[in-house]
C-alpha cells in the first residue's frame, strides 16, 4: 500500500501572535513552527496502514525550506521519503496548494492520499477535498474512525449531534479528525534514520492564488472580568449578575 | 441581473438552522445587485415540503432535487448536481454553511468549478469584482481579511455569523434531477447513527457547561450534567485532558482540536483555561468560571469568576437555578 500523508508546517499556537508591520502577516520574531495537529493523526494513520499492509508512505509539503524541518519529522516518525513542493510563500487559498499537489500526486501511484481535516494556521479545511476533485478520486472529509480492507474503505465522521458511516473504494483521498490515533514520538532511532532519508525539492506549480490577504488584525482582548466571590455563598451574587446584567439566564 | 445561490442544508427531511443563515446572506449580495435568491435543496421525495420555509427568509426560487437515494448525504451526487446548476447560470456567489456538510461539500464544488472558496466566514461584503470575507484563523486569535477575486464566488458562513430575519416572498419551485445517477456514486453513507439526538450540539446551544480535571473523575461530571439539565437549553463539553482520558468522548472536545463555541453564556467548572482549551470558547458572549486556584488562567477570561471548591458551588448553583427556573 502507497500511502502519501501531506502535512503543513504552521505557528506553535499556543504562542502569543503579534502582526508585523505589513498589516497582513504575523511577527515571525519568536514565533515556533511544527507540524499542523491535525496533519500529525493524518501521519500516524498512514503509518499504522502501512505497518498492517505493508508499502510506505511519502510525506509531502508546500511551502519555503523552512518545511523541511517539518517533513523531517515525518521522516522521524516513520515515512519512507518526503517531497517539499517548494514556493517562497504558502498561499492562503486552498485551490492554489490543491493544483501544487495534485500535480505532484497525479501520476503517483497512491492508494491513499490523507490530510489533516484542516491547517491550524489558515484553518480553511479545503485543501483535501480540493486535491480530490483535481485528481477525480473519491474523498471522504474528517474522519474519525476508518477501516481499509480489500482495496475499500470504511470511516465514520461526526456531524452535528450525530455521525455517519461512509464506504468508498481505494484509491481515495481522506481527511482525518483527531481522536483517530495519538501521533507517536519520533524515537532517537528514528531521528537518526530521518537524515538519511531521501528529501526531495521539486518547484510548486500553484497557478495564481485568487483568496488573498487583504489584512491580519488581533481580535479585542476580552474586557477584564471579575471575582463574584469565593466559595457556594457566591452563587446568589452570580445569578443575579447573570439574570441582571448579563442578561443570558 | 446576477442571482445568488444557497445550499439549503437539510436533514431527515428538515431544513437545517444554517440553510436559513444561507438564504438570508444570499439575500444581501441579492438585494445589493437587484439579482434573484435561488435556494437549492436535496432530499428524498417530500422534501420539497420545506421550499416555502426558504421564501419566507428571501428566496425567490427553489430548485428541488428530491430522489430516494438523497434521503442520506451523498458528496458526489450533490457537488455534481450544484456544480452543474452553477456553471446553468450567471451566478455572482454561492453561499455555503460551514456546517460538518458544507465544510465536505463547498471545496469540492469550488474545486469543480475551478474557483476558489472562502471558508468559514464571519463577514462578507462585495467590492466591485471581488468579495471581502473576515475569517478567524490561527484558532481565532487571528482575524483575516481576505479578498476573494473571481466569479462565482464560493463562500461557507460560519454557522450563527448571521441572525436570518425573514423577508418573506412566494418562492417559485423548479424540480431538478440529479447531475449523476446516484448508483455511480463511489462514496456512500451507509449508516447514520443520530448519537444521543437528545442532546443539544455543542455548536448549536446558546449555553455550555464544560467540565475539566478538576472534576477529578468522570463520574463528576454528573454535577456537570446535572447543572445543564437545570438550566435547561444547555449542551455539555469538556477539555482535552478530560476527552484524552476518556472520561467523556472526544466529540465532547471544545477547544484547538474540538469544537469552537461561541455560546451566550459558557460555565467552566474545574478548568484551567489552558491555551488550547481558551481558543475553542473564547468568543462566548459571557464567560462564567469556577475553579479553586485563584490565579488559573481561565479567570482572566472569564467575566465572572467564583473561586471556590467546584463540589460545593456547582451543586448550589444548579439548586439556585432550578429555584429560579420553577419561579418562571
Amino acid at each position: 500500500m502507497k500511502v502519501a500523508v501531506c502535512i503543513k508546517r504552521v505557528p506553535d499556537m499556543e504562542m502569543r501572535f503579534s502582526i508585523s508591520g505589513d498589516g497582513k502577516s504575523l511577527d515571525q520574531g519568536g514565533l515556533k513552527y511544527e507540524m499542523g495537529d491535525f496533519d500529525g493523526y493524518a501521519l500516524e494513520v498512514g503509518l499504522q496502514l502501512v505497518e498492517k499492509h505493508g508499502g510506505e508512505v511519502v510525506v509531502l509539503s508546500v511551502g519555503p525550506d523552512g518545511v523541511q524541518e517539518t517533513l523531517r519529522k515525518g521522516l522521524a516518525m516513520g515515512a519512507a521519503r518526503a517531497v517539499q513542493l517548494k514556493v517562497e510563500e504558502t498561499p492562503f487559498d486552498g485551490l492554489a496548494i490543491a493544483r501544487g499537489l495534485a500535480a505532484e500526486l497525479r501520476d503517483g501511484g497512491y492508494d491513499l492520499i490523507l490530510f489533516g481535516r484542516m491547517a491550524t494556521d489558515t484553518a480553511n479545511g479545503t485543501v483535501g477535498p480540493m486535491t480530490a476533485e483535481l485528481l477525480d478520486l473519491p474523498c471522504v472529509t474528517s474522519i474519525s474512525e476508518l477501516e481499509i480492507a480489500d482495496g475499500r474503505g470504511t470511516a465514520r465522521r461526526e456531524l452535528e449531534g450525530s455521525a455517519e458511516t461512509m464506504k468508498f473504494a481505494l484509491p481515495a483521498v481522506l481527511t482525518i479528525d483527531e481522536g483517530i490515533a495519538r501521533p507517536r514520538l519520533a524515537s532517537l532511532k528514528g531521528i537518526m534514520a530521518a537524515k538519511k532519508k531521501p528529501l526531495e525539492v521539486k518547484p510548486a506549480q500553484l497557478g495564481e492564488a485568487r483568496l488573498v490577504v487583504e489584512s491580519m488584525t488581533l481580535p479585542p482582548d476580552r474586557p477584564p472580568g471579575r471575582i463574584v466571590g469565593e466559595g457556594a455563598d457566591a452563587v446568589p451574587e452570580l445569578l443575579r449578575l447573570l439574570q441582571t446584567e448579563a442578561k443570558v439566564l | 441581473m446576477a442571482p445568488v445561490l444557497a445550499f439549503a442544508e437539510s436533514r431527515n427531511g428538515e431544513l437545517r438552522k444554517v440553510a436559513l443563515e444561507t438564504v438570508a446572506a444570499a439575500r444581501q449580495v441579492a438585494d445589493a445587485l437587484g439579482g434573484e435568491v435561488h435556494a437549492m435543496l436535496f432530499g428524498a421525495p417530500g422534501v420539497a415540503g420545506q421550499a416555502e420555509a426558504l421564501g419566507r427568509y428571501g428566496a425567490d426560487l427553489v430548485i428541488v432535487i428530491e430522489h430516494p437515494a438523497l434521503e442520506r448525504y451523498s458528496p458526489e451526487v450533490l457537488a455534481a448536481t450544484l456544480t452543474h446548476r452553477i456553471q446553468s447560470a450567471e451566478y455572482r456567489a454561492a453561499f455555503f454553511a460551514a456546517s460538518a456538510e458544507g465544510r465536505d461539500l463547498a471545496p469540492r464544488v469550488a474545486a469543480k468549478l475551478g474557483v476558489s472558496l472562502a471558508s468559514d466566514v464571519t463577514g462578507f461584503e462585495l467590492q466591485g469584482d471581488a468579495v471581502i470575507v473576515r475569517h478567524p484563523a490561527f484558532t481565532g486569535k487571528v482575524v483575516v481579511t481576505l479578498r476573494l477575486i473571481g466569479t462565482p464566488a464560493l463562500l461557507s458562513l460560519r454557522p450563527g455569523a448571521i441572525t436570518p430575519a425573514e423577508n418573506p416572498r412566494t418562492a417559485r419551485v423548479e424540480t431538478a434531477a440529479p447531475a449523476m445517477d446516484p448508483a455511480a456514486a463511489r462514496v456512500t453513507v451507509t449508516e447514520t447513527s443520530a448519537r444521543g439526538s437528545a442532546k443539544l450540539d455543542l455548536g448549536e446551544a446558546t449555553i455550555v457547561v464544560s467540565g475539566g480535571r478538576g472534576l477529578r473523575a468522570a463520574e463528576n461530571f454528573k454535577l456537570v450534567e446535572d447543572l445543564a439539565a437545570a438550566i435547561g437549553n444547555a449542551a455539555v463539553g469538556a477539555t482535552r485532558a478530560v476527552t484524552d482520558d476518556g472520561w467523556r468522548p472526544a466529540t465532547d472536545q471544545i477547544g484547538q482540536t474540538g469544537r469552537l463555541v461561541s455560546p451566550d453564556l459558557y460555565i467552566a467548572v474545574g478548568i484551567s483555561g489552558a491555551v488550547q482549551h481558551l481558543a475553542g470558547m473564547r468568543t462566548a458572549k459571557t464567560i462564567v468560571a469556577i475553579n479553586k486556584d485563584k490565579d488559573a488562567p481561565i479567570f482572566k477570561i472569564a467575566d465572572y469568576g467564583i473561586v471556590g471548591d467546584l463540589f460545593e458551588v456547582v451543586p448550589r448553583l444548579t439548586e439556585e437555578i432550578r429555584k429560579v427556573r420553577k419561579e418562571h
